[in-house]
């Protein structure tokens, strides 16, 4: 740890929260277009070009509007716990790389990587940042001394203990597939096929977790407008609403970098364009625009996601976490780790048994659903 | 002095001053944050340590997982503000017993640690982190089987105390 490496993470971090906070601008008029697009409306289209100027018309007046403190609120947690909610958001990334090794540069006699820090353990960081990011949002909602608010943070909590068991265990297969927890061994162990064919239902576990870890539709739980107001941030104004804002779409950028890191091959290209121009190897600035295109398109998905489905019931929301989720998971672990041993072992080709056998799982988790959480005929009625 | 030892001082002294802050605080919310933090310090003096490893582990289920569920149960009752005096006078004296035993554990290995001549050494970093898993896991399974089973089975019986006790008897359903 010397001075220059400060310097150089400073630089590099200071660079990645410009991005951040740049993206999400842009993302909020990024889904506004869109939801638009699939409710068959504009959307904003007046504020500069095709309403490219409305997010920055947005921040200046956010930044320009009152700063309320509710009476009796707790004053000192509820000025910190937008800062709390969002610097997870903004950190959590750090790991991820975004460029192979072939991108790496000289300069001032050091090789500047394409990763902010490249650890050992960085799938157990993510991990870790993930889980004390409830911290943010249970603050608020109790020290804004309301009881819509309260309860918001409360189911917060809930929400994101439950679905974060089902969120590590698919950190696990990816783990043990990659037989790594270095980020960058991750993404190039998927050089010949990406996690996502060989563990399709960690895929779709991890997708829904996450969209329960950062509270969007349908699992917006903590600020469902009907039932609480705006639940956790009810009491929230100004620049304080806006970090909490920012926090919600900073965790969404973060959860579709890690996503197309951990299962869509990060910044490697399609597994069968391997020795073609557009492999990374051969063209090694197309890293980035991959890692780029890669969580655009997993942001549609969640955009879409958010226009097509009604928020879930709170009974059902923690039955399919807990009854669902968790068990299908935990048989997911068992099952990859029994594919690579008996390919390892026996034959290479049983490692197309893990796909195989986990959609079978998947099957029987989506039987089981149906079998105990469809809506039942009410006897008494 | 390097950078290590300057942020061991750091965070020697943010350790402490949150652990008192934990103590005095009379608000049980801002005690588990102070706990939380206290965690977190910790964490990083795993990290010092050269065990990466478990300092992630430290924060994702002490701070991430028990430390809410705490804030959780702390707000759902309401029971932010502690009431003046104690509630249970035995637990002052027996507290106080307590602490000095365990100070007086950590003297007495102090001591010895310092009359043998081997000084306590960090493990050196591993290359990879995967081999110390993998080490430790293996570890886990074979040498320290039975702690280990027995844990899991104490935490399983833990847990099904407490869904039977919060289990609503049928009928009584209003």
């Amino acid at each position: 740890m010397t001075f220059a490496s400060i310097l150089e993470w400073l630089i590099k971090g200071f660079v990645w929260v410009m991005i951040l906070l740049g993206g999400f601008a842009y993302l909020t008029y990024y889904e506004r277009r869109a939801l638009a697009r699939i409710q068959v409306r504009i959307g904003p289209n007046r504020a500069g070009p095709l309403g490219l100027l409305q997010p920055i018309a947005d921040a200046i007046k956010l930044i320009f509007k009152e700063e309320l403190m509710p009476a009796r609120a707790d004053k000192l947690l509820f000025f910190l716990a937008p800062i709390i909610t969002l610097t997870p958001a903004l950190v959590i990334t750090a790991v991820v790389p975004f460029g192979p090794e072939g991108l790496n540069f000289p300069l001032f006699g050091r090789v500047i990587t394409w990763q902010i820090a490249d650890i050992n353990v960085g799938i157990l960081y993510i991990m870790s940042i993930a889980s004390i990011a409830v911290y943010g949002i249970v603050l608020a909602g109790w020290s804004s001394n309301n009881k819509y608010a309260m309860l918001g943070g409360l189911r917060s909590t809930a929400q994101m203990i439950s679905y974060e068991l089902a969120l590590g265990l698919s950190f696990v297969s990816v783990i043990v597939l990659a037989d790594s927890t270095r980020m960058i061994d991750i993404v190039e162990a998927q050089k010949s096929m990406w996690f996502m064919v060989l563990q399709p239902v960690g895929m779709v576990i991890f997708l829904i977790a996450t969209l329960a870890e950062v509270n969007r539709s349908p699992f917006d739980m903590p600020e469902a407008e009907q039932e609480l107001a705006a639940g956790y941030h009810s009491e929230y104004g100004g620049m304080k609403f806006a970090l909490l804002f920012m926090a919600e779409y900073d965790k969404m950028i973060a959860i579709c970098i890690i996503a197309a890191t951990i299962f869509f091959g990060g910044y490697r290209e399609f597994w069968f364009l391997q020795n073609t121009w557009f492999s990374v190897d051969q063209t090694p600035i197309l890293g980035p625009v991959y890692v780029f295109i890669k969580v655009f398109i997993l942001l549609f998905g969640m955009i879409w996601v958010r226009a097509t489905l009604p928020r879930i019931r709170y009974d059902r929301l923690m039955a399919f976490g807990w009854k669902i989720l968790l068990p299908l998971s935990l048989a997911l672990v068992f099952l990859t780790a029994t594919g690579i041993l008996l390919a390892q072992e026996v034959n290479p080709l049983f490692m197309w048994g893990i796909p195989v056998v986990s959609l079978a799982a998947g099957f029987i988790a989506i039987l089981g659903m149906y079998q105990t959480l469809r809506r039942k005929e009410h006897a008494r009625a | 002095m390097d950078l290590t030892l300057i942020l061991f001082i750091i965070l020697a002294v943010t350790a402490i001053a949150t652990a008192l802050g934990l103590l005095i605080s009379r608000n049980a919310v801002y005690a588990a944050l102070f706990l939380v933090m206290n965690f977190a310090c910790v964490a990083i003096f795993y990290l010092l340590l050269g065990a990466p490893f478990i300092a992630m582990a430290q924060v994702t289920v002490y701070a991430g997982a028990i430390m809410v569920l705490f804030l959780f149960v702390i707000m759902l009752l309401g029971a932010e503000k502690l009431p003046k005096g104690d509630v249970l006078p035995v637990q002052r004296p027996l507290a106080i017993g307590a602490a000095v035993i365990l100070l007086a554990e950590a003297v007495i290995l102090l001591v010895q640690r310092f009359q043998s001549t081997a000084m306590l050494q960090a493990p050196g970093t591993v290359e990879n982190s995967m081999d110390s898993l993998r080490e430790m896991s293996g570890l886990l399974f074979t040498e320290y089987l039975l702690p280990f089973e027995v844990t899991s089975i104490l935490l399983l019986v833990a847990m099904v105390g407490a869904i039977v006790l919060t289990k609503q008897e049928k009928g009584t359903r209003g």
